[in-house]
C-alpha cells in the first residue's frame, strides 16, 4: 500500500494546488476597510493542505505510516469486484433516477442488490422492491411534501393517479 | 424565585391540558421519525407542519412545534447508531461511538444511553432556562465575532485529538472540510467562489449532509463490506425490559461524565446565537474524550462518546430557544422558523415577552419539561423496532442504507447534482479511509466552517487586521489560549517523546 499512499499524497497535492489557484480568483490578501479578501480563507487553508501532503509523502517514503509499512495492495480482487458491483450498482441507481423516477430507480436497484448480489429469494426481493418505494412516496410526497424526481415524461400518467390519492 | 416557581407551575398545568398533551405526544413521535431519517431534520418538520398550527391557539401551536424540535433531537441518534449515517448535523458526533457499538452487537446499549443522556441534557437545560433566562440572555449578547471564532478554534482543537495519531492527515482532513464549506457564494462580498468547472450546481455551496451521507452512508459502507468481506453477522441482543435496564445502568456508569459535560457545555454553547446544537455536541464529545481516563477507547464504542453529544444536542436545542424568546434572535434555522411563526401569530419575541405574555412563555417552558418526558418514553418504546431492523441480514440492511443515502442526499437540496457529488465523496472517502485518512474532522469542519470564516473575517475587520484581538478580549482571550495549547499539544508530545528516546539511547 506504500505506492498507493504516495500516489494519493501526489493526487491530493495537485488538488491542493488547484484549490489555491481557484481561490486566487478572489483577493487573497487583506483589503483595507473590508477585511480579508474572499479568496484568503480557502487559499491559505489549501496551502496548509499542500504542506500536509508533503509531510504525508515524506512519512510514506520513510515508511513511518501504517499504510506505507503494509505490503497488502490497496484493493485486492474482492475489493475491486465489490467496488464494481456495489459502487456500480449505486451509480446505476442514480443514473436511472432521471429516467424512471426516484421510485422506479429504487425498485430496480433493490431487485439488483437483493436478488443478484444478496442472492435472496424473489419473494423477499419483490416485497422490499415494491413496499419500499411506496412507503417512501407516501412519507416524502404525502407527509413531508418533498417531491422526488419523476424521470422522463412517460411516467406522468402514473404520478397523476398517485397525486390524486394524496392531494 | 417563588414567583418563577409559580409561573412554572402554571406553565406545567397548561402543558398537560388534553389538547396540548396530545400535540406534545404527536409532535415528539413525528419529530423522532423525521430526525431519524437521513436528509431530514427538525427544520423540515417544523417548516412543513407550521401551517397546521393555524388550526389551534398560538400557545398550543408553538408547544407542538417545540415538541417536534425535541423529538428530532432524540431521533437524530437513531440513524447515527443503527445505520451509521448522521440523521442531522447535531448527530454527527453520535456516530463516532454509536456505530462501533452497533457493529459490536451493542446497539441497544447505545440507543438506551442516547435516550437517557438526551433526557438528562434536556432536563438540565430546562432548569437552567427556568432559573436564569434573562441573565443568560445578557451573557449571550456579550459574545461577539472574536468570541465565537475563539470557540470555533476550541472546537477544532478538540478535533485534532479526534484524528488519532496521524496529525498531517487529520490537519488535511480539517482543512479540506473548511475549504469545501467555502464553495458557493462568499458570505461577505457576495461573489461566487470555488465554482469548480463552472458547474452551476456549486453555486448553492456544498451542503454538509451531501458530504456526511457520502462519507458515512456510502464510503463507510463500502469500507465495511470490503474489510469484512461482506460477512457481517449481527449479534444484536433482543430488546427486553431487563436488558434495557441493565444497559441503562451500564450506560450511565460509563457515560455519566459525558452526560454532565454535554448537558452544561451544550446549553452554554446553544444559547449563543451563531453557535447551537451542532458545535455544542461536537465540543462536548471532544472535551469528554480529552478528560477521559481512557481516551483511546473513544471512537471504538465508548458509551460516554454517545452520551456526551446526545446530552449536548438536547441541552443546546433548549438553549437555542433562549436568544429567540428573550432577544428575538434565532439561534438556528429551526428557531428562525419558530420565530416566524410567533410573528404570524401576533407575538413579539424580545425582553417584553416575559412581561407581556407570561402565559405563553411559561406554557412553552412548561411544555419543554413534558415534551422531554414523553420524548424519552416514545424513544424507549420504539427502540425494539430499531433493534429489529439491525437483525436483518446485512445485504438487506446495506441495500436500505444505500437507498436512504440516495434519497437523503436528494432531499437535502432537491438537486441531482448533489446526489452525484455525494457518490463522488463516497468513493473518495472509501479510498482515503483505506489509507487511514480520518474523515470525521472533514465532516465537522464543513459544518463549522460557515460559522468560523465570517467570524474570523469580521473580527479582523474590527481590529483592522490585528490578530491579537483574539487574545486581548476578556472572554475570547482565555478560550483562544486553551485552544492553541490543545492544538500544539501533539507537537509538544512528539518533541518530548523524541527527547526521551534520544536520552534513552544516549544513556
Amino acid at each position: 500500500m506504500r505506492r498507493a499512499e504516495l500516489i494519493m499524497a501526489g493526487v491530493l497535492a495537485l488538488f491542493s494546488i488547484y484549490l489555491m489557484w481557484k481561490s486566487a480568483e478572489l483577493e487573497v490578501g487583506f483589503i483595507s476597510g473590508e477585511g480579508p479578501g474572499g479568496g484568503a480563507w480557502p487559499f491559505w487553508l489549501s496551502a496548509i493542505m499542500l504542506v500536509c501532503t508533503g509531510v504525508i509523502a515524506y512519512n510514506g517514503i520513510r515508511r513511518k505510516s501504517p499504510p506505507s509499512q503494509s505490503d497488502e495492495p490497496l484493493l485486492d480482487r474482492y475489493g475491486w469486484k465489490m467496488l464494481l458491483e456495489v459502487g456500480g450498482g449505486i451509480f446505476g441507481f442514480i443514473a436511472l433516477i432521471d429516467i424512471v423516477s426516484m421510485y422506479g430507480a429504487m425498485c430496480i436497484f433493490l431487485v439488483y442488490y437483493l436478488k443478484f448480489l444478496g442472492r435472496h429469494t424473489w419473494r423477499l426481493t419483490m416485497m422490499f422492491a415494491i413496499v419500499t418505494p411506496v412507503v417512501f412516496f407516501f412519507f416524502f410526497e404525502g407527509l413531508m411534501r418533498i417531491t422526488m424526481p419523476k424521470g422522463l415524461p412517460f411516467t406522468e400518467p402514473l404520478f397523476n393517479i398517485l397525486y390524486e390519492l394524496i392531494y | 424565585m417563588l414567583e418563577v416557581v409559580g409561573f412554572l407551575g402554571d406553565g406545567l398545568w397548561s402543558a398537560i391540558q388534553p389538547q396540548n398533551l396530545l400535540l406534545i405526544v404527536i409532535g415528539v413521535t413525528l419529530g423522532l421519525f423525521i430526525g431519524a431519517m437521513p436528509g431530514l431534520g427538525s427544520v423540515n418538520g417544523v417548516a412543513i407542519l407550521l401551517p397546521i398550527t393555524f388550526l389551534v391557539p398560538p400557545a398550543s401551536a408553538i408547544i407542538f412545534l417545540a415538541a417536534i424540535y425535541y423529538g428530532a433531537m432524540y431521533g437524530g441518534a437513531i440513524s447515527s447508531i443503527t445505520l451509521g449515517i448522521p440523521g442531522a448535523s447535531t448527530a454527527v458526533a453520535t456516530t463516532f461511538d454509536g456505530r462501533p457499538l452497533a457493529l459490536q452487537g451493542k446497539a441497544r446499549l447505545a440507543l438506551v444511553t442516547a435516550a437517557i443522556a438526551s433526557f438528562i441534557g434536556g432536563t438540565v437545560a430546562n432548569l437552567l432556562f427556568t432559573g436564569f433566562a434573562p441573565l443568560l440572555a445578557s451573557v449571550a449578547l456579550s459574545f461577539g465575532p472574536p468570541e465565537i471564532f475563539a470557540l470555533m478554534l476550541l472546537a477544532f482543537a478538540t478535533f485534532v485529538g479526534l484524528g488519532g495519531d496521524d496529525i498531517p492527515k487529520t490537519l488535511f482532513s480539517i482543512c479540506i472540510g473548511l475549504v469545501l464549506a467555502a464553495v458557493g457564494f462568499d458570505q461577505i462580498s457576495g461573489e461566487p467562489r470555488l465554482i469548480f468547472g463552472g458547474i452551476s450546481g456549486f453555486m448553492h455551496g456544498i451542503n454538509f449532509l451531501v458530504l456526511a451521507i457520502g462519507v458515512y452512508g456510502i464510503g463507510e459502507m463500502l469500507w465495511t463490506i470490503d474489510s469484512t468481506r461482506g460477512k457481517i453477522t449481527s449479534t444484536e441482543a433482543k430488546m427486553t425490559v431487563k436488558g434495557a435496564v441493565s444497559d441503562a445502568k451500564l450506560g450511565m456508569k460509563r457515560g455519566w461524565k459525558g452526560t454532565a459535560i454535554g448537558s452544561f457545555l451544550g446549553f452554554f454553547v446553544g444559547i449563543l446565537p451563531a453557535a447551537g446544537a451542532t458545535p455544542g455536541s461536537l465540543m462536548a464529545y471532544g472535551v469528554t474524550k480529552l478528560t477521559s481516563k481512557n481516551p483511546e477507547e473513544f471512537g471504538k464504542g465508548h458509551p460516554g462518546g454517545v452520551a456526551a453529544p446526545e446530552a449536548a444536542n438536547n441541552s443546546a436545542s433548549t438553549g437555542s430557544m433562549l436568544p429567540m424568546l428573550t432577544l428575538g434572535i434565532p439561534g438556528s434555522p429551526t428557531t428562525a422558523i419558530l420565530l416566524g411563526g410567533m410573528v404570524i401569530w401576533g407575538l413579539t419575541p424580545g425582553p417584553r415577552l416575559f412581561v407581556d405574555q407570561p402565559d405563553f412563555v411559561w406554557g412553552l417552558i412548561g411544555s419543554f419539561y413534558i415534551s422531554n418526558i414523553f420524548a424519552l418514553i416514545v424513544n424507549l418504546s420504539f427502540i425494539p423496532v430499531f433493534i429489529w431492523m439491525l437483525r436483518m441480514p446485512f445485504t438487506i440492511l446495506a441495500a436500505m442504507i444505500f437507498v436512504l443515502s440516495v434519497v437523503g442526499g436528494y432531499a437535502a437540496t432537491r438537486d441531482m447534482h448533489d446526489v452525484w457529488l455525494m457518490l463522488g465523496f463516497g468513493f473518495a472517502a472509501f479510498m482515503m479511509r483505506k489509507l487511514d485518512y480520518p474523515l470525521a474532522p472533514a465532516v465537522l469542519a464543513i459544518v463549522l466552517g460557515p460559522i468560523a470564516e465570517p467570524t474570523l473575517r469580521q473580527s479582523l475587520l474590527l481590529s483592522s487586521g490585528d490578530p491579537s484581538i483574539f487574545l486581548t478580549r476578556p472572554i475570547a482571550g482565555p478560550i483562544t489560549v486553551i485552544a492553541v495549547i490543545l492544538i500544539l499539544l501533539p507537537l509538544f508530545k512528539y518533541v518530548w517523546q523524541r527527547k526521551r528516546r534520544l536520552d534513552e539511547s544516549a544513556g
